[in-house]
């Protein structure tokens, strides 16, 4: 059972607020059902700039739930330039903290509004997209500045909590590598990443393990990645048994009736063509 | 504490009265270690015999056949690793991928150490392809887990056609039935079932012990090594109050099993038919058939299950979900997702799962509760049938 406090609770069994305002000032959309949580934001402004009105729609948990009723009790009766300065650490502590696990219900108020307030510029949907950088995690699509924000906001120092503030690298995991960089990026030494091996640099024509290995990877993350992506799909590299790759598709790969298609033909072929002509692909189901 | 309807007795169940009755002499003047050599160590040996042959007559085997264990994880743990220690060439084992995380997660790690592990699909109602386990099992397959019934969703295997098609290509059968036993008649001088899994606090005997059957002749080495406890087949001194509790719920579980597949199961089928009268675009989850008497999985659409499940808590009602917020994952339950049931059904999932001990009062005023508790929420939520929720951006 979740440690919700009781001011949680009692947002989350009366939730303030709720609905839609037609014809909003401000209007933000984030999340989706398959990611289990969705919020949809909208306000009304005054002459004076100054949020006279504020309305949500969740779908999802209760620190969903309370952390959207929070936002709009919050925004209510502020100047669109106090509004700039919510961020998710403030919804959290009107609530008196939320469980850590919890934090991105939190963060998904504050995208909401970041979004609702881009909406109230006039700025596009399409522009918005460009902002944020480059997808990191695939399953609960994640961009990098998203990951970037909530480390420098919350002080984050290790993959778990990025995870419980943004979901980035909650599902297959394949990008908890990627997230790891961004952490010592954004913190340097005192980011908690599991250590590395130095790159093995070998020459001569026969592979040796270790190389054979790393060149599946490259290929993998460079030549049949990006394909799966586009359809929102994703491949995991899960063993190498000798000749044998044993992957594991993620994402919407994994109820895609094409996938065993999707194998033999694209990653065998590519591994085949840029690692070696003896190697077959096998998927971990 | 106060007044709960509690609906979820496929996670634990409460301790019979009569059981706790049968254990308290064993808590406190009868504590002497069986094994010694005293008269008093003898009476609390005799109560261990007992117990076995309880647990025995229950699923009709024989004493020598049944091994205590502390839970249906370790029962699991010790049959699978058992017999691949056992048959230390076969490197192959079969299970499914709706298995309870005792076997799935053991499977996982066994694959880590170079075994490898063939995962069988289910259908949208969670059955198995049949084929596909012919086709699965070689002469490397050292045993095949497949579990009797599923905790989430209720569905049952069909277990003797699994078991035959086993034997018929020669490998070990284990199946986890501990949500089966109690609910459904088990008889092990007619099944197919090599080894067994069974667990105490699912039949009203308290946490923290269980049982493995093996059949007479089965090559399962031991788990827990140490003491000569269980014919050296699993060390440690017996919990032998639990043991005792365990015991007197077999007795309770044969007594029950008619009004489990009668009461239980109609108080179940009137929850499902009032959820589906009260509330539109719900989504039944498992077998309509096939299934359970006691459990019953729906999907609420538009919603999520969290949230269902701290309303019903207001109303001191207890039940579970597969949705992701629940268990600290973010993604939703893997058996709802091995069954292909679309996200958002799976978020919105709640699992009622009942026992002799509900009351058709207790059913009525659930799905009363359950009616509102769906129309607020989504009132709240941005979904609907006709809904343009259109994300800037996902996150």
């Amino acid at each position: 059972m979740w440690d919700y406090t009781d001011k949680a609770k009692e947002h989350f069994l009366n939730p303030r607020n709720v609905g839609e305002i037609e014809n909003p000032d401000g209007l933000g959309d984030v999340g989706s059902v398959a990611c289990g949580d969705a919020l949809r934001l909208t306000f009304k402004v005054d002459a004076e700039k100054r949020v006279i009105d504020a309305k949500f729609k969740t779908f999802g948990c209760a620190s969903a739930i309370a952390s959207a009723s929070a936002l709009t009790e919050m925004i209510i009766g502020k100047t669109i330039a106090e509004v700039e300065q919510v961020t998710n650490s403030d919804i959290a502590e009107y609530l008196g903290g939320l469980p850590k696990e919890k934090m991105h219900c939190s963060v998904m108020g504050e995208e909401a509004l970041r979004a609702a307030l881009a909406y109230y510029r006039g700025e596009k949907v399409e522009d918005q997209e460009e902002e944020h950088g480059p997808l990191v995690c695939s399953c609960f699509g994640v961009t990098e500045d998203l990951i970037r924000k909530v480390v420098r906001d919350n002080n984050l120092k290790s993959v778990h909590e990025v995870t419980y503030y943004s979901k980035a690298g909650g599902g297959c995991e394949t990008c908890h590598e990627r997230i790891e960089e961004i952490l010592m990026e954004e913190q340097g030494s005192s980011a908690e990443v599991s250590e590395r091996d130095e790159p093995v640099v070998v020459s001569g024509a026969k592979m040796t393990v270790i190389e054979k290995i790393a060149r599946i990877q490259e290929t993998i993350n460079n030549e049949i990645k990006p394909s799966l992506h586009k359809d929102g799909g994703d491949i995991q590299l899960i063993d190498i048994d000798g000749n044998r790759v044993i992957v594991a598709l993620r994402g919407s790969c994994t109820s895609c009736p094409s996938a065993g298609i999707t194998l033999r033909y694209a990653v065998e072929q590519k591994l085949k063509e840029f690692v070696s002509d003896e190697l077959e692909v096998v998927e971990m189901k | 504490m106060r007044k709960i309807i509690y609906m979820d007795n496929n996670a634990t169940t409460s301790v019979a009265p009569e059981v706790f009755e049968a254990m308290s002499p064993y808590l406190t003047e009868l504590y002497a270690n069986p094994s010694s050599m005293y008269s008093f160590a003898g009476e609390v040996g005799r109560a261990v015999t007992k117990a076995r042959s309880q647990v025995a007559q229950l699923i009709n085997a024989q004493e020598t056949e049944i091994v205590f264990t502390s839970c249906g994880t370790e029962s699991d743990n010790a049959a699978i690793r058992g017999v691949l220690e056992a048959f230390p060439s076969k490197k192959h084992i079969v299970t499914t991928r709706v298995e309870h995380p005792a076997v799935l997660n053991l499977a996982k790690r066994l694959e880590k150490k170079g075994l490898s592990v063939t995962y069988l699909s289910v259908d949208r109602q969670g059955m198995l392809d049949l084929e596909e386990l012919r086709e699965a099992i070689t002469e490397s397959t050292a045993v095949v887990s497949v579990m009797y019934a599923n905790n989430e969703t209720g569905t049952v295997f069909p277990i003797e056609e699994i078991g035959s098609i086993v034997k018929e290509k020669g490998s070990l059968f284990h199946c986890d039935a501990v949500q089966a036993v109690g609910k459904i008649p088990l008889d092990m001088q007619r099944s197919q079932i090599d080894i067994l899994s069974l667990s105490g606090h699912k039949i009203h005997a308290p946490k923290g012990v269980g049982a493995l059957y093996v059949r007479r002749g089965t090559r399962c080495r031991p788990f827990i090594v140490g003491g000569h406890q269980e014919k050296g087949r699993r060390g440690g001194t017996e919990n032998v109050a639990s043991l005792v509790g365990l015991g007197r719920a077999a007795d309770l579980a044969a007594a029950y099993m008619q009004k489990e597949n009668t009461f239980v199961r109609d108080l179940r089928d009137t929850l499902q038919h009032r959820l589906f009268e009260y509330v539109p675009d719900t989504l039944l989850n498992g077998h309509p058939e096939h299934r359970l008497p006691n459990t019953l999985n729906v999907s609420f659409g538009y919603i999520e299950g969290e949230a269902i499940l701290l309303m019903l808590d207001e109303y001191g009602i207890c039940a579970s979900s597969g949705s992701a917020c629940t268990s600290g994952s973010l993604e939703p339950s893997h058996v709802l997702r091995a069954m292909g049931i679309p996200y958002t059904a799976a978020h919105g999932s709640v699992r009622f799962s009942l026992s002799v001990y509900n009351t058709l009062e207790e059913i009525e005023s659930t799905a009363k509760m359950m009616k509102q508790i769906v129309k607020r929420l989504r009132e709240i939520s941005p979904f609907n049938a006709e809904s343009d929720f259109a994300p800037t951006k996902k996150m």
